[in-house]
């Protein structure tokens, strides 16, 4: 059976409502087990000791009287995690990252690691192991590493996509992006405007910390049971770290409480499995919430410069960007994904965006929900919105003069097929929100964002059970509430109720291999796997069924969850359903099932507007958001409740980075801030309720039309809420997050400047 | 390591543990009593997710010492359905997909709970308030606070149809 | 580590006097077992007061109005009596928090605590409220700017503990407000406040007055200057700016990661003004 993945543009019967979702119980009663829920018996307690330093050499770790302490039944250290890595660097760094190798590269890198009967005494553990160090000169800005007398990071990194030199540097990749002539572009322009921004580091800020329990026995068989958003790619790194083999090692994903990115990486779990194969007991290792801001995986903090020239009638004719990303201790690719979402919703004849990844004395950055668009999209739009008003012209009016088509040559390279810029910005145009009236010291502003959406591989079973009942077993973890969107596709396809799917997230042992839950992949991927599982099923289903009555499986259709046989001569056939089929299966040929082992492709791209209205109080700059609008393009809703729960927790998320959140370093290089105190997330009296509109345009490579939707609705906020403070207050922020401080200065800065002004 | 031993009432149950002294009242939940429905997102009473209430008032149980409860009266959200019949908050979340992970939501039960005990008909921003204690990092809140709001509105109107029929 | 939950006040006194090693005292525990989780402290010893009468109640008596060191939060704002009596006091009370920790933290535990930031006791002084102090010696009564001595430090000597905070009746006509800057609408701690307590005289006319400001200096800042400057007014404009002026003069505050020197010295003074119009309000001003 070829699996086409066509839009076909089919009616639903199930797709589209909105039933109550299947972990829906255990949840609301605190059944549900997440990462720190699980024990076994005889478990250690397992903690990390972290180096205080920025940067520092470790001279020497001795352990000797944490190990006699009693009660403590393993210690490790780097010397306990041999390099197995083979010359794979991206592997290396993940495990010099999960522990020190002689260095330690910042504060709350993980030293050392202990493995005891409880709590009490693994902490108590934890202040009798002494360690060395010698303190070395540390950098934490983006733009000062990237001087060239800068505290260099890691010694053998040279510039990939740079000149040529021997020289160390803390620039590991430059990437460009970009067509046509931006040289001959400005010149063509009326008016340019052009500016330089800045964003703060933030974190994913999910609820529940890193958490897992490990069991590896001295045969090389191992389980973890862990918080993650891929327990696939957590299977094969940690057996790979570990020297185990990949079968031997099975890996159950928990219930889990928030990822956004952050548990796509691993950053405990190889210890945990490290201590108990030492200790052969189990270890349950869970992150405070301390550690989680100090070692897991933080987005970027960001320096760029944005430049954009218009003709007067509003039609850019050129558009640079110079992004500056931090990548953490070590390298990765978020000043490339940067450069390649910053311009996506335009449609540029002359464009080039650069991307720089810079290493600095910070966390391994991890991805955070479109990561590194909304850093990006806060330059650009922001600066879009100054083009416009240069012009007089209306922000939306602007923007739908330029925004990229279908046909578009995007500015990281592909051309748009059928794509949802141009009706969000018509639907925010015509909104009720936008024609709202404002009160005092309220202001409005609107954005566009943009994500690319993944595919991958993903595995999936579906066994339909003797009474009818099917059961589904997935691999990809979910994160949001996919279950409930899976069981409605299977109930489609088969052409059964909704309440007989029971849709289940198999461990590594039970299925292939399935990509992370990242890139909006989950409801996309396993979904499209879902229906060629499903439509595996209905063959088998209808050769039941012609088998039944013998005749040949062609002439067999499926309908409304029965099998009809077609034609005037079967006629006197009476249609088989599932159940009834299912029944007979013992007797037909055994067990019925379908299976999927996919690469999931054309994820389609996501577009989305939003409109803000937000209120600052002139003489303090507190700043309140009073009304939200998120308009995002779905391709298809499979279960709206859910969709539109993305887009308001994208949303929220975004109003925290553009207001409050940020990581505050010392000069001493230490994290000043990690615990929710400090950190400051949205809480539920900041927000007003967040309206939503789904538009849907279908993604021509998915049955369905679906497009991913997770990620999208947190890249506009940063610009739609600086652009609402620039519309509200008369002053135009440029730097992430516009916290009352800087609110409240730039507006004294801009009365000074009015003064000056009229005095002269 | 002497520990302190403590007799108390969880969910209507009688409870006896030792534990020691410095152990909080999360930990003694979670760890001792296999009650994992409390979570733990940051131990420092910034997050919520370990809210439970004693003697009826809201608490976070990461700020209590396990001792504290001796003869006191500990709900927590194993508690809150009577048998197989969900409290109303518990079905109000489910159908207005006031949760997407879920890890946050034993806590907004308990907090929404105490809300509506003591105040039955809230406003928006009266019920923004309350839950200002219990973080969510997936929902944005406002599937959260519609679901309160909706279950204020069912558990009135019950009250009135009881109140009516009794004439 | 040792737990305790005596039912008199001389036993407390009598175990933090004898205890050998470290000693704290637990009310509503919302600072301390912060404390403990950090590692900032390990106590040998945690004495817990609610089990004692005396600390659990808010009574009313002739001359004001006692508060149980025990007693939480919470509940003062359900006291209607002490609501119309200090509305000032109840809703800087009322703001250490979310309900959660509304539920367990204490007056005398926020002022023990002695934060900069501490959001009951600016309004504390300002309504010229007391400690009531039960140690070895017996029993003294404290002002309640007298017993925080710098940041995490009271003037309590060892086996001292304080039993209840005791707030005077009010003046007629008076009226008092607490307002403070946070970033968020809730769960912040105080980048700056302002306290206002005041009273009203024939024709709207300020006559006594005392305003303190929260988290611009190592301590609570009593700013006679500021009461100085809208006594004898009904609160004009030129008297509101020196108020603001004498506030922002008054201030001594630090860079953190909380909030600038410039910033917290501003916004005090806005504060200020504004805590003026409420209580003024409340006293029944215009």
């Amino acid at each position: 059976m070829t699996l086409d993945t066509q839009f076909t543009d089919q009616k639903f019967k199930l797709v589209g409502s909105r039933p109550d979702r299947p972990d829906g119980v255990d949840k609301v009663t605190g059944r549900a087990r997440y990462g720190a829920d699980a024990s076994a018996p005889g478990q250690l307690v397992g903690a990390i000791l972290r180096s205080p330093h920025a940067h520092a050499k470790i001279k020497k770790i001795d352990t000797s009287k944490a190990e006699k302490l009693k009660g403590v039944k393993a210690v490790i250290t780097s010397a306990d995690l041999p390099d197995l890595t083979n010359g794979n660097r991206g592997n290396y760094d993940i495990l010099e990252n999960c522990m020190a190798r002689g260095r330690a590269l910042y504060d709350g890198h993980a030293v050392a690691a202990v493995a005891a009967i409880d709590a009490e005494t693994a902490r108590r553990a934890l202040s009798l192991i002494s360690v060395d160090y010698k303190v070395l000169p540390h950098v934490t800005d983006v733009d000062a590493a990237m001087r060239s007398n800068a505290p260099i990071v890691q010694p053998h990194v040279r510039t990939a996509g740079g000149e040529p030199s021997d020289k160390p540097t803390n620039i590991a990749q430059i990437s460009t992006f970009g067509h046509g002539d931006v040289e001959a572009g400005f010149a063509k322009a009326d008016k340019i405007v052009e500016k330089s921004y800045k964003t703060e580091q933030t974190h994913q800020g999910y609820i529940e910390p890193h958490a897992c329990l490990a069991t590896v026995g001295p045969d090389g068989q191992g389980e973890l049971w862990v918080t993650t958003q891929g327990h696939y790619t957590f299977r094969n790194l940690c057996a790979s770290l570990l020297g185990m083999d990949i079968a031997k090692l099975k890996v159950t994903s928990s219930e889990i409480g928030g990822g956004f990115g952050g548990k796509t990486h691993v950053w405990m779990e190889p210890l945990a499995l490290a201590l108990s194969r030492k200790a052969n007991r189990p270890v349950k290792l869970v992150m405070s919430r301390e550690d989680v801001f100090r070692a897991s995986g933080p987005t970027s903090s960001t320096s760029m410069d944005i430049k954009i020239g218009c003709t007067n009638d509003g039609r850019i004719t050129a558009a640079t960007a110079t992004l500056r990303y931090q990548d953490g201790a070590f390298p990765g690719i978020w000043g490339m994904l940067g450069a390649m979402t910053a311009f996506a919703c335009y449609d540029l004849e002359n464009v080039q965006s650069v991307g720089y990844d810079v290493l600095v004395n910070r966390p391994k950055v991890a991805a955070y929900r479109a990561p590194s668009a909304p850093m990006a999209a806060f330059g650009v739009e922001s600066t879009i919105d100054l083009l416009a008003a240069e012009l007089n012209m209306d922000a939306v009016e602007f923007r739908l003069l330029n925004a990229a088509k279908e046909g578009t040559k995007a500015s990281y390279g592909p051309t748009y097929g059928p794509i949802g810029i141009g009706p969000t910005l018509e639907a925010v145009k015509n909104h009720p929100h936008m024609h709202a009236p404002l009160g005092k010291n309220q202001g409005r502003g609107m954005a566009c964002g943009f994500w690319f959406n993944f595919g991958g591989q993903t595995c999936t079973d579906l066994n339909i059970g003797v009474d009818g009942t099917v059961n589904m077993t997935v691999g990809t973890v979910d994160v949001g509430g996919a279950r409930a969107s899976l069981s409605l596709i299977a109930a489609e396809e088969l052409g059964i109720p909704y309440e007989h799917v029971k849709c289940n997230i198999g461990d590594t042992a039970s299925l292939g291999h399935n990509d992370t839950t990242e890139g909006s992949r989950g409801t996309f991927s396993s979904g499209m796997a879902t229906i060629f599982a499903a439509r595996n099923a209905i063959e088998e289903l209808k050769s039941r069924a012609a088998k039944t009555w013998d005749i040949d499986p062609e002439e067999v259709d499926w309908v409304d969850g029965e099998a009809v046989a077609k034609g005037v001569e079967h006629s006197n056939l009476g249609p088989l359903s599932l159940a009834q089929i299912a029944k007979a299966s013992p007797n037909t040929g055994g067990p019925i099932a379908g299976h999927s082992e996919t690469v999931a492709d054309g994820a389609g791209v996501s577009f989305a507007s939003h409109i803000c209205d937000v209120e600052v109080d002139p003489e303090t700059g507190s700043t309140r958001v009073v009304r939200y609008t998120v308009v995002q393009d779905a391709g298809k809703a499979i279960h709206p409740d859910y969709v539109e729960g993305q887009f308001q927790g994208g949303a929220a998320q975004g109003i925290g980075w553009a207001l409050n959140e940020e990581y505050i370093y010392g000069e001493d290089g230490r994290l000043q801030n990690p615990g929710f105190l400090d950190y400051r997330i949205p809480v539920c009296s900041d927000l007003p309720f967040i309206d939503t509109e789904i538009l849907e345009i279908p993604n021509p490579n998915h049955p369905y039309g679906i497009r991913g939707v997770g990620e999208t609705s947190i890249v506009p906020p940063l610009a739609a809420i600086a652009n609402a403070v620039s519309n509200a207050a008369g002053v135009r922020m440029d730097h992430i997050p516009m916290s009352p401080p800087r609110i409240r200065k730039a507006i004294k800065a801009e009365a000074a400047m009015h003064q000056e002004v009229s005095a002269g | 390591m002497a520990g302190v031993h403590v007799s108390t009432t969880v969910n209507g149950d009688d409870v006896e543990f030792v534990c020691p002294g410095s152990e909080s009242l999360l930990d003694v939940l979670r760890n001792r009593l296999g009650l994992t429905g409390a979570k733990e997102g940051c131990g420092t009473g910034d997050c919520g997710a370990c809210s439970v209430t004693v003697d009826g008032q809201l608490v976070c149980a990461c700020l209590m010492l396990g001792a504290e409860v001796e003869g006191r009266q500990v709900q927590t959200v194993e508690g809150m359905a009577q048998g197989d019949q969900l409290h109303p908050l518990q079905r109000q979340f489910i159908e207005n997909a006031a949760l997407q992970c879920g890890i946050c939501t034993p806590g907004f039960l308990m907090a929404a709970k105490a809300l509506l005990d003591r105040n039955p008909d809230p406003t928006e921003t009266e019920i923004r308030y309350a839950l200002a204690g219990n973080l969510c990092r997936c929902t944005g809140y406002d599937k959260i606070v519609r679901a309160v709001s909706a279950t204020a509105k069912e558990l009135s109107q019950e009250a009135t149809t009881k109140g009516s029929k009794k004439r | 580590m040792r737990y305790e939950a005596p039912t008199s006040s001389k036993a407390v006194a009598d175990l933090m006097a004898n205890a050998k090693g470290s000693a704290f005292l637990l009310a509503g525990g919302t600072d301390l077992l912060v404390r403990m989780k950090s590692g900032a402290i390990d106590p040998e010893l945690i004495v817990d007061i609610k089990r004692i009468p005396a600390t659990q109640a808010i009574t009313k008596t002739a001359s004001g109005f006692k508060i149980g060191a025990g007693v939480p939060c919470a509940q003062l704002g359900r006291d209607a009596a002490l609501v119309k009596a200090w509305p000032g006091v109840v809703e800087a009370a009322n703001l250490i928090g979310s309900d959660q920790v509304q539920g367990r933290c204490t007056v005398a535990g926020n002022l023990c605590n002695a934060s900069p930031a501490a959001d009951s006791v600016p309004a504390m002084v300002a309504a010229r409220a007391k400690a009531a102090i039960v140690g070895a010696g017996g029993r003294r009564s404290v002002a309640v700017e007298k017993v925080v001595t710098g940041p995490g430090r009271t003037s309590l000597e060892k086996g001292e503990f304080i039993e209840a905070i005791v707030l005077p009746t009010p003046a007629p006509k008076s009226g008092d407000a607490y307002l403070r800057f946070t970033p968020r609408t809730e769960m912040d701690i105080a980048v700056c406040s302002a306290a206002v307590n005041l009273t009203l005289g024939p024709k709207g006319v300020v006559t006594a007055a005392r305003v303190v400001l929260g988290a611009v200096a190592p301590t609570v800042v009593l700013v006679p200057a500021a009461a100085k400057a809208i006594i004898g007014s009904t609160l004009d404009d030129d008297a509101l700016a020196n108020l603001a002026a004498a506030c922002e003069a008054a201030c001594a505050p630090i860079d953190d990661k909380r909030g600038t020197v410039e910033f917290r010295t501003e916004v005090a003074g806005v504060l200020a003004r504004r805590a003026a119009k409420l209580a003024y309000e409340r006293a029944g001003g215009k």
